[in-house]
């Protein structure tokens, strides 16, 4: 009697669970996995790995737009090495990442260990700084272009009227300022990213620490550099791998300001392959310019994933 | 909290914070004050007596009707809001369910798989929209809203997935097994239980993933061609400028509101948009 009624409490249970052949397939865990990550892997492979592909047969072909193209070998990235402008491509997409990742870094962190204090409205500061990170850029640069308009900048105008200049400034025009103005404002737009993803590390320190360092005699300078940055560290590392390899990719706001010009002093790695590929209808260059920055660009993923990979196990 | 004297406190934080925030933001006071400056004002020489940068005393809608009557503003921002929206949605659907897998089921490869997501979500759009535009082409869909709407997944899905691992990972195991003991087969513990907790990751994901997509530039510019299917971005910088002629006016009255829906989000989801920004850096 109480034999059977188990049994027929077990048919039940089973009954509940299995009620359906696909129900049953989605038990398995190999099978669920499948089914979930198939519609991302379906959009993937389309538009990441396919165009990947099509894009490194491309750069090995002289397709034109309509035209097919023959194979050609390594003929577009040897005649890359001879090109002046792709040189200074190059150049300019180096120095740019460079200076605008010090600067942002620096104040960034600046910004951050400000914003760490408790103070009146600092929710209210926090939300209003990230705005240059979430208007969209090519808008808000558009605002800069305006402000360094040669003949109505307003940056002139004050600069004028306190006395620091004597003829206009010409920020976009002048081949020796542009580069300067171009990374003026990716600083600009980037500060605030850095400042909060630092500040959401600083907000992970335990206050503790800071307070046992200053009991111990440690100088505030001494608190920041043996306390707080090693800890911080992790979280850096991670904002500058991903703003590097954001920067060396930037297309949008040379596009707006410069357009690569005046006499390619801004010409980026991107802002010359849409030039290339896009502008003169020259796909394969195009396309051999853009996978061009691939090599560095692994270079700092790998980078990230060994440094992520070290954080976990730690 | 702030310790030491009146001075210090001045130099070492108001002074310093100050700047930050007025930098930050005095590009937005401009573009609105251009906005709504009139011509005859915007294009005053300096040496003009009564010229006065800063402020106007004749405001004027000039520009914003100009806008919104003369082009086609009004149809690229619902163009932008329909791909950002439809975008997300799609991104959300399969980054919560790749998330879910990533983090809680075991199968052959998930590690490499991870990695593998991982890697895309660091690819820039620059570096594949030469192809990617001749991959548009062949599949039909140049020149139309799905050209962006499939292809914004690329990097909104690594994104969403990624941060929503870190979600489904905090939730507790027992919560599932709990579920599971009482009979609920496992898809049914994932939706009724792990999602619904997940829901704060979620909405982070889906506002970030929206503010991606409005902020997306190359790809539009690439692979839209006709005024009319533009979005705000590709539009202003396109169609409001005549040759070398720029409207600053109009062009300042379009960035200021083509940035308000995203403006808007934000504003009520700070908290989320802070934790997206975050959790993406920290994984």
């Amino acid at each position: 009697m109480a034999v059977s009624e188990v049994a027929t409490t077990s048919d039940t249970y089973t009954a509940s669970v299995r009620r359906w052949p696909i129900t049953r397939l989605l038990e398995d865990e190999r099978w669920l996995s499948f089914v979930l990550l198939l519609p991302t892997l379906v959009l993937l492979s389309l538009f990441i790995a396919y165009p990947f592909v099509k894009g490194v047969e491309l750069s090995v072909t002289d397709a034109k737009v309509g035209v097919p193209g023959n194979f050609v070998g390594m003929q577009n990235f040897a005649a890359l090495l001879n090109d002046s402008i792709f040189r200074i491509a190059v150049w300019n997409t180096i120095v740019y990442t460079a200076v605008t990742t010090v600067f942002k870094l620096a104040f960034g962190l600046w910004l951050a260990l400000l914003l760490n204090r408790n103070f009146k409205g600092k929710a209210f500061t926090r939300a209003f700084i990230l705005l240059p990170f979430i208007i969209p850029t090519v808008l808000s640069t558009f605002a800069w272009k305006w402000m360094f308009d040669p003949t109505f900048s307003v940056i002139n105008w004050t600069l004028f009227r306190l006395g620091l200049i004597t003829s206009r400034i010409n920020w976009l025009g002048d081949p020796n300022l542009a580069l300067i103005s171009v990374i003026i404002v990716n600083i600009w737009r980037g500060v605030p990213f850095y400042a909060i993803s630092l500040l959401a590390g600083l907000q992970t320190i335990n206050p503790e620490l800071q307070d046992a360092a200053a009991i111990d005699g440690a100088r505030p300078w001494q608190r920041f550099w043996y306390v707080t940055w090693p800890l911080l560290l992790p979280v850096t590392m991670v904002v500058v791998l991903f703003s590097v390899i954001q920067t060396f990719a930037d297309f949008q706001l040379v596009y707006v300001l410069t357009g690569g010009g005046p006499a390619n002093a801004t010409q980026l790695f991107a802002t010359y392959a849409y030039q290339i590929g896009v502008g003169t209808g020259l796909l394969s260059q195009g396309a051999a310019i853009s996978l061009a920055m691939f090599p560095v660009l692994l270079v700092v993923v790998i980078v990230q994933l060994l440094y992520i990979r070290r954080v976990e196990t730690l | 909290m702030i310790e030491g004297a009146k001075w210090r406190r001045w130099v070492f934080f108001y002074i310093p914070l100050s700047a930050f925030v007025f930098t930050l933001l005095f590009p937005f006071y401009w573009m609105l004050v251009t906005a709504v400056r009139p011509d005859s004002e915007l294009y005053r020489p300096w040496s003009a007596p009564n010229y006065a940068p800063f402020w106007t005393a004749h405001p004027t809608l000039d520009h914003i009707t100009y806008l919104l009557q003369e082009t086609l503003f009004s149809t690229w921002m619902l163009n932008t809001l329909f791909i950002s929206i439809t975008a997300t949605l799609i991104s959300l659907f399969c980054g919560i369910f790749a998330g879910y897998a990533l983090s809680r089921l075991k199968f052959r490869f998930a590690g490499m798989l991870g990695t593998g997501i991982f890697i895309t979500y660091l690819v820039p759009q620059t570096l594949l929209f030469i192809p990617l535009a001749d991959v548009v082409r062949n599949f039909h869909l140049g020149d139309t809203p799905w050209a962006l709407i499939l292809t914004y997944p690329t990097f909104l899905i690594p994104f969403c997935t990624w941060l929503l691992m870190g979600y489904f990972k905090a939730i507790p195991r027992e919560l599932e097994e709990c579920a599971r003991i009482d009979g609920a087969a496992r898809w049914q513990a994932m939706l009724y239980i792990i999602f619904p907790i997940a829901v704060p990751g979620i909405l982070s994901a889906g506002i970030f993933a929206f503010t991606l997509s409005w902020n997306e530039f190359i790809y539009a510019l690439v692979f839209l061609s006709s005024p009319a299917q533009k979005t705000v971005s590709v539009g202003v910088t396109s169609e409001l400028i005549r040759g070398d002629v720029f409207y600053w006016g109009s062009l300042m009255a379009g960035a200021l509101l083509g940035s308000i829906p995203v403006a808007f989000v934000y504003s009520f989801f700070v908290e989320h948009y802070v934790a997206g920004l975050t959790g993406a850096v920290k994984g």
